[in-house]
């Protein structure tokens, strides 16, 4: 789960790491008058779970508390890559002698937490990474143990040749896996960590992202989920326990697991469709989330045909052909549907679908042939 | 031969009484799997019924479960906050093999028991993952045992369904396998598919091995290097969510692109590179381990 930069500096400020001040602004009005409180010089900062928001005019510098309402007049109801924004971080604005980048995240490869950091901040670190590998210096967490000191000091030693700021900045580092370790973060990025003329370090922007398996045991990070920034079509399936995720396509699939499902996606790719969604409907066949998956899929009014693609092993394909039908006995849907079921009892399952007036099949690319041919015909 | 699990596997089953656990420890004894104990804390001194009216005890601990029984691989069915810390309780008390069925378990809670696990020299499947089977021997997970027979090809995979759809296509065209096995769909598992492949390379009777992977991460781009070095049998590999847009997780925790890293192209084009021949579309599978075969 992506969080707001202005939550995950909450994070920050719990953590004892040093953020300037500043206020979330939903209407030009909130955002003169926090200007107006915090006095001089302030930034506006569109919220957005999505990068570039620089470039895309969503961060803007503002002498006064007018040009402060002024600007989140202009910010607020913008759209970044395809998020409108909803809400601006109103933050002073801070003189800057350099930049760094801190991150922590859970690396794969390593098995464990990573830090990487390198003074080379404020910009895209994957570019950094690429052209020049030797200004970032990567550290491994043993997760039993976490931070130790001397890692600390050795990434703070790495960015800063000033004992001062090398001080400050083992704290900042320390600071930052407590953060991340407390939260159950898969990323905890500060970008860039500045510096002022007067030597004061502050994290200037922050990124969070929470693992969403941990979220049962951390009730306050729980309330950070922003439903504006997803569609409610997802909203909808995380409350109906369904894994969804909205595409451009026409073609809506159902499926049972996710490797099968995202395999059935790139089927009808490979003929000439588009995949208007992932679902994966897990190894239920209860009919109260075959519904549910057919309510969502149906309400987007780009899907032309829809694809069932169940195979069923421990799962028995008559319990899902039923749960099929009783569910499209309680929605009423246009959309024509086929099914496609093989695996344990997919005899019965077919019989079943038939009798009810489905067109099913038992070849997964029949049935993908047959959902995008519907979907272009419509 | 198989690999990792054979006749000799006892299996203890750490969340025995629970909704999938107890019907998956019923599922795992009739297809010839020799369960041997099972662990709830608080229900020691219990038994449960693994069919035809055989018994076998309840646990509070899985020490007690080794010490008792001989248990040396473990099952995993507990809910995803206790997962972890049953992966660690396996491993401190000698289990050889843990088989971590969970989907859902922290990250984070992961790191930490794969530490240990590590420490332990023992070998851990998943989490997330479905287990595995050696055809007509043993299975522990939740492998459907009917959609497989004994024959030449090893299959290894990061997913469920799908390894089931590319095996039953196996099987339904006369081809048979040593083991199935599925890694899991998490980003941080244990083994991993080198470990797999290396395993498969070593048993005499596996001529072929059927390699199916997914978006997100580097595992099958380094296993497609090690394949070159050093896997003298062939290996057709697939890879889901070539549609899958980037930075969305995609029904697996480890599903996901992120940033450049972890596309199907750059897997698809790895495979290539080192000599796996890819199948376009599951059906394509079968297709491609016939010819490999000489059939």
């Amino acid at each position: 789960m992506d969080i707001h930069e202005y939550q995950a500096k909450e994070l920050f400020t719990q953590a004892g790491i040093p953020v300037p001040p500043g206020e979330v602004a939903r209407t030009p009005d909130e955002a003169e008058s926090i200007a107006r409180k915090l006095g001089g010089k302030v930034v506006v900062k569109a919220q957005v779970h999505t990068g570039g928001r620089g470039k895309a005019g969503g961060v803007k510098l503002a002498d006064s508390p007018e040009e402060a309402r002024a600007h989140a007049s202009a910010i607020l109801g913008m759209e970044i890559k395809g998020l409108e924004v909803a809400r601006v971080l109103v933050t002073p604005a801070v003189d800057i002698e350099s930049e760094a980048y801190v991150a922590v995240l859970v690396d794969r490869e390593s098995q464990a937490p990573m830090f990487m950091v390198s003074p080379e901040g404020g910009v895209d670190i994957e570019q950094v990474a690429e052209e020049t590998p030797d200004a970032i210096r990567k550290q491994r967490v043993d997760p039993r143990y976490g931070l130790l000191p001397h890692q600390a000091y050795q990434l703070a030693e790495f960015l800063y040749e000033d004992p001062k700021l090398q001080k400050q900045a083992t704290a900042i580092v320390t600071q930052l896996f407590d953060a991340f370790s407390r939260n159950a973060c898969s990323l905890a990025e500060i970008n860039p960590l500045i510096v002022t003329p007067a030597g004061e370090m502050k994290a200037i922007d922050a990124k969070v992202s929470i693992d969403e398996n941990a979220l049962f045991r951390l009730p306050a990070v729980r309330e950070y989920r922003d439903l504006d920034a997803e569609p409610e079509s997802e909203t909808q399936a995380r409350e109906a326990d369904l894994s969804y995720v909205k595409l451009d396509g026409n073609v809506g699939c159902c499926v049972n697991g996710a490797g099968l499902a995202m395999a059935t996606m790139d089927l009808v790719k490979y003929y000439g469709g588009e995949p208007a969604n992932f679902l994966d409907i897990g190894g239920s066949s209860n009919p109260d989330k075959v519904v549910a998956a057919l309510r969502i899929i149906t309400e987007d009014p780009s899907v032309k045909a829809i694809l069932f693609n169940i195979f069923g092993g421990i799962t028995r394909c008559d319990d899902v052909a039923n749960g099929i039908v009783e569910a499209t006995r309680r929605i009423d849907i246009e959309t024509p549907i086929v099914i496609r079921l093989t695996g344990t009892n997919e005899e019965e399952a077919l019989a079943i679908l038939s009798e009810a007036g489905f067109s099913a099949y038992t070849s997964m690319d029949d049935v993908v042939e047959k959902a995008v041919q519907l979907a272009a015909q419509a | 031969m198989s690999v990792f699990i054979d006749r000799s596997t006892r299996l203890v089953v750490q969340g025995i009484t629970g909704r999938d656990g107890s019907f998956h420890t019923r599922q795992m004894s009739e297809y010839g799997t020799q369960v041997v104990a099972g662990v709830t804390p608080g229900k020691g001194g219990q038994s449960f019924e693994v069919g035809n009216g055989t018994r076998i005890p309840i646990f509070n601990t899985v020490e007690a479960a080794v010490r008792e029984t001989g248990a040396n691989t473990s099952a995993i069915y507990v809910p995803p906050p206790f997962a972890a810390g049953a992966i660690m309780e396996a491993a401190d008390a000698g289990i050889e093999l843990i088989v971590a069925i969970t989907e859902g378990v922290p990250v984070q809670d992961m790191t930490r028991a794969y530490a240990l696990v590590q420490d332990k020299g023992v070998r851990l499947l998943g989490p997330n993952c479905p287990g595995l089977i050696s055809p007509g021997k043993s299975k522990v997970g939740i492998i459907p045992g009917q959609i497989t027979i004994p024959g030449p090809v090893g299959v290894v995979s990061r997913s469920g369904t799908l390894t089931y759809e590319a095996v039953n296509q196996l099987t339904v065209a006369g081809i048979g396998q040593t083991t199935c096995v599925g890694i899991g769909g998490d980003p941080i598992i244990g083994t991993n598919f080198i470990d797999c492949l290396r395993a498969f390379g070593d048993d005499d009777d596996t001529e072929a091995v059927v390699m199916i992977g997914e978006i997100g991460g580097t595992d099958e781009q380094e296993a497609a290097r090690w394949v070159k070095e050093h896997l003298d049998i062939p290996v057709v590999g697939f890879i889901a969510g070539q549609t899958a847009p980037p930075g969305r997780t995609m029904g697996h925790a480890g599903a996901i692109i992120s940033g450049s890293e972890g596309t199907a192209e750059e897997k698809i084009r790895t495979f290539k590179e080192n000599g796996i021949a890819v199948a376009e579309r599951p059906v394509d599978i079968r297709d491609h381990i016939k010819e490999s075969l000489g059939l």
